[in-house]
């Protein structure tokens, strides 16, 4: 035996850490800075294309960023948006992480939302510390069950989880319209598919109403963040979330490593659902009130750009669903004062999401930002 | 067509992987490419074909300056890589491999396959290499996918034929037909850079040789004129014994019982038949045998990865046959699995995480929910000192090193866990001679220490230096046993034929 270590000075050497390396860098900071400018003179020329004048052009860009980040009003509105963004986008990531694509978070918002509403109109008179957090754990649970059948259904039978979750979007659909108009959850003396109205004790709080009732922003936005520290926690600080990320990277490891991987399908889908139907409990606690067909309103969609975005980090999926939100929140006052249409915001996060997508394209069109290209392509 | 490197310097960060390294290489030779794990061949090569692009230095083709954008430009200039992981497309066939990327188009960019399939017929006759173009790649022994890769480059056209550790996955007779390839293409006045940690095969194929040390030159010269102790001493720098150290064995109590067993393919045709077998406490029993006579199917039947369809499997006298890989490991199994890339590893985690890959879930690493990690990574740095992985850190991601440093992650993560019952697939695969004596010597310390160890290896040297016990595996079965202190290798050799069937 030579152990070439007596003094252990060599295994002390392996556990400095490198400092982050240029390429690393660029890669998560300037290239996303540059897709966001490329995105906005790309959607500048398509705005010229369709014969909206120069003025204009500036004019509602101006709006973009006094909508989004220019007064109070509209921080509030970046982070009313951005909350169930996040939250959906953290579930959606945790299933990428584990290599399921899940699309189903729009079905599991609604089903969650669903839930969350009927106990929110259905205690009158429980005090708010019960009610609320009551309220959102309905919305987990029956978030995270309803994905669990796509979970389940790949795991005993290889039924693949993106045909399972469309399938599920269209059954939660339905299943809201049907649920609407039942007696005991429409609201009385309406025709038309609305619930009743969420209990003021089941409420997410308003936060800054003392300031100007107008404010939206509610306490659903600790929810994100606290979610995007569990989140991260989960997935890189547990045992849990290593299997996550063994399974995700590397089924046959996985399995040789003996992970269950049957199981991890199933608990990662139902932990993906809880955080959609969170999303779902976030939005009708704190800014519908009730529910009504459709209310997810594509949220669950978009989220797949801001997991995809974010990189399936918890951290980058925080930054990509406030950048979303703040895109949104600034293309409604874009349409106001510009009068230029909402689906250029479409456009300008389209082409956001390409441009990260393809970093190569960002460093070839703004040669000068980045260190001298070294091709690393084959590693 | 000669090719010169000039001062070649390739850095990663802050890692210098090659150093102002000069180098001929000749048409109609061989050059040998020697050195250590980690030591900067691959790296070197992939600057030459275009992979990579040196920070330093010049690539001259016969004496004239060229700079590669990307593979595509050293192609055209006449490089082609067989590289050590093959890149072809299983569903597709030989020839549609082949044209990938150059395909012969007809009018309306129609594929020309017709045209494709006599291309490759072509280069099948002039170099005898007897591939169908028709077959579909997945049906095919590695041995000939190879070719494929070779018929690629030739297809191409290229003039310099760079192969990145070819034999490591071939067996003996698939490495003479290997042979008789290369020297044809050497004979027809092309280039070729040979890279393999078998100093055998160096003396037996190469002209000419250049040897890597941590990323420089520091030797190079005529084999035919040297031997393999001075060849091993100029790559890791001290004098190496490829003699095994080994002390007779004093088998003890069996330890793992094999019964009847018998295993399917995917495909349920029979893999493993009927096979019994006992391996004992403090012995090691090599199976030996030609690659794809069931050694695969038994040693992930053996790990709990594969259903067992008959027999029984006992393991210190308990019925393990149905148990899962995970409760195998806790029984105290040890497996270094065939496939490093897919099975054995995840390349994207760091050294630390791989290191625990089978055992994070052990007290010492967890507590709770919680992962351990500052215990993980202490104890990671600890084994990748003492089984000289090469990194800059246990927090670099796996990909990023050098093959046989990734094999040397996985043998550290098993050998370093406390186990008794050691299954080892190809352990050495890869390495180079200093870390093959090391390893083995770790091998014989876990005998000695009273673990049965099971080998499994296309190597004979490595399975009659190593064995206590040898079988013979031939068609799913085991037909022959020898002593492995007795054993001659050309009746071993026989066995695996099927000889004595
Ligand atoms: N893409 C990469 N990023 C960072 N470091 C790398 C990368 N590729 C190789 N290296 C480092 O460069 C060094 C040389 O690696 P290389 O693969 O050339 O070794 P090698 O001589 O081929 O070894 P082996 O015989 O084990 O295959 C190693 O230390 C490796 O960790
Ligand atoms: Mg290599």
């Amino acid at each position: 035996m030579t152990y070439q270590d007596p003094t252990g000075k060599l295994s002390e050497k392996l556990l400095d850490r490198a400092a982050p390396d240029r390429a690393a860098f660029e890669d998560l900071v300037i290239v996303p800075l540059f897709a966001v400018v490329v995105a906005l003179i790309l959607g500048a020329l398509t705005m010229l294309a369709t014969n909206v004048d120069l003025a204009t052009i500036g004019k509602s860009y101006v709006a973009l960023l006094n909508g989004s980040v220019g007064s109070l009003n509209a921080i509030s509105e970046t982070l009313t948006a951005a909350a169930p963004l996040t939250l959906a986008g953290l579930g959606l990531a945790l299933g990428f992480r584990a290599g399921l694509f899940n699309i189903g978070a729009e079905g599991q918002i609604l089903v969650g939302g669903m839930a969350t509403v009927i106990v929110g109109f259905s205690f009158p008179g429980m005090p708010a510390a019960i009610h609320l957090p009551l309220a959102l754990l309905a919305g987990a649970v029956a978030g995270g069950l309803y994905a669990s059948i796509a979970g389940w259904l790949r795991a005993a039978t290889g039924a693949h989880e993106v045909i399972s979750t469309i399938m599920l979007n269209l059954i939660s659909y339905r299943l809201i319209d049907y649920m609407l108009r039942l007696p005991f959850i429409q609201r009385e003396g309406r025709a038309d598919p609305v619930s009743k109205s969420v209990l003021e004790s089941a409420e997410l709080p308003r936060l800054l109403s003392f300031i100007d009732p107008n404010l939206r922003v509610h306490a659903g936005i600790f929810l994100m963040f606290a979610a995007v520290a569990a989140v991260y926690w989960l997935l890189f600080r547990t045992r849990l979330g290593f299997e996550f990320r063994t399974s995700g990277e590397s089924p046959d490891a996985a399995r040789y490593a003996g992970m269950r991987a049957g199981l991890l399908i199933v608990l990662v889908m139902g932990l993906a659902g809880a955080l959609a139907g969170l999303a779902g409990a976030n939005q009708v606690l704190g800014v519908l009130g009730r529910a009504t067909p459709g209310f997810s309103a594509g949220i669950g969609f978009d989220a797949i750009s801001v997991a995809l975005l974010g990189r399936s980090h918890p951290i980058g999926v925080l930054l990509a669903g406030l950048l979303f939100g703040a895109l949104e929140a600034g293309g409604r006052q874009m349409q106001v004062d510009a009068g230029v249409s909402i689906d250029l915001i479409g456009i300008i996060q389209a082409l956001i999401i390409v441009f990260i997508a393809a970093p190569l394209l960002v460093r070839a069109l703004f040669p000068w930002g980045f260190s001298k290209l070294t091709k690393t392509s084959k590693e | 067509m000669n090719i010169e490197l000039r001062g070649i310097t390739k850095r990663f960060g802050s890692l210098v992987a090659n150093r102002d390294v000069n180098m001929d290489i000749r048409a109609g030779q061989v050059l040998g490419l020697l050195g250590e794990n980690g030591a900067g061949k691959s790296t070197l090569m992939n600057v030459l074909c275009g992979l990579y692009r040196p920070n330093e230095g010049q690539i001259l083709i016969d004496g004239k300056p060229v700079a590669f954008d990307g593979p595509g430009d050293a192609i055209a200039a006449g490089i082609g890589m067989v590289h050590q992981h093959f890149m072809l497309i299983p569903v597709f066939t030989v020839a549609e491999n082949v044209v990938l990327g150059v395909e012969p188009t007809g009018p309306l960019d129609h594929l020309d396959l017709k045209k494709a399939r006599e291309q490759v017929r072509e280069i099948n006759d002039t170099y005898g290499l007897e591939v169908d173009p028709d077959a579909l790649i997945e049906t095919l022994p590695v041995g000939i996918q190879q070719r494929v890769e070779i018929i690629k480059v030739l297809f191409r056209s290229a003039e310099v034929v760079i192969f990145d550790e070819p034999t490591a996955v071939l067996t003996p007779q698939e490495v003479e037909d290997f042979f008789k390839i290369v020297r044809g293409l050497r004979d027809d006045g092309k280039a070729i850079v040979f890279i393999t940690h078998k100093l055998n095969e160096i003396i037996e194929i190469a002209d000419r040789i250049s040897v890597l040390r941590g990323g420089e030159i520091v030797g190079g010269g005529d084999p035919s004129e040297m031997t393999e102790a001075e060849l091993a001493e100029m790559m890791v720098g001290r004098p190496v014994s490829f003699a095994v150290d080994k002390t007779p064995a004093r088998p003890g109590e069996p330890l793992l019982e094999v019964r009847d067993l018998v295993v399917l393919r995917d495909n349920d045709d029979i893999a493993v038949n009927h096979v019994s077998m006992t391996i004992h406490r403090g012995e090691v029993v090599g199976i030996a045998g030609v690659q794809g006579n069931g050694q695969t199917p038994l040693v992930e039947a053996l790990t709990g990865l594969r259903q067992v369809a008959g027999g029984e499997v006992r393991f210190k006298g308990e019925d393990i046959t149905h148990a899962g890989a995970r409760k195998r490991h806790q029984l105290g199994f040890a497996h270094i699995p065939e496939d490093r890339q897919r099975t054995g590893l995840v390349p994207a985690f760091s050294i630390a995480e791989n290191m625990v890959l089978d055992c994070y879930y052990d007290d010492r690493f967890s507590r709770g929910p919680n992962m351990l990690w500052k215990v993980v990574n202490e104890t990671a740095a600890r084994n990748a000192a003492e089984f000289d992985v090469r990194a800059p850190s246990v927090f670099e991601a796996v990909r990023k090193l050098s093959g046989g440093n990734q094999q040397k992650v996985i043998v550290a993560r098993e050998l370093s866990r406390d186990t008794e019952m050691l299954i080892a697939a190809q352990p050495t695969r890869g390495l180079d001679v200093g870390s093959i004596e090391y390893i083995h010597g770790r091998i014989m310390h876990a005998r000695d220490e009273g673990d049965g160890v099971l080998i499994v290896s296309s190597e004979l040297d490595e399975i009659l230096a190593l064995s206590d016990r040898i079988l013979v595996m031939f068609e799913g079965r085991i037909v022959a046993e020898f002593d492995g202190a007795t054993a001659e290798k050309s009746k071993v050799g026989l066995a695996m034929a099927g000889a004595v069937a």
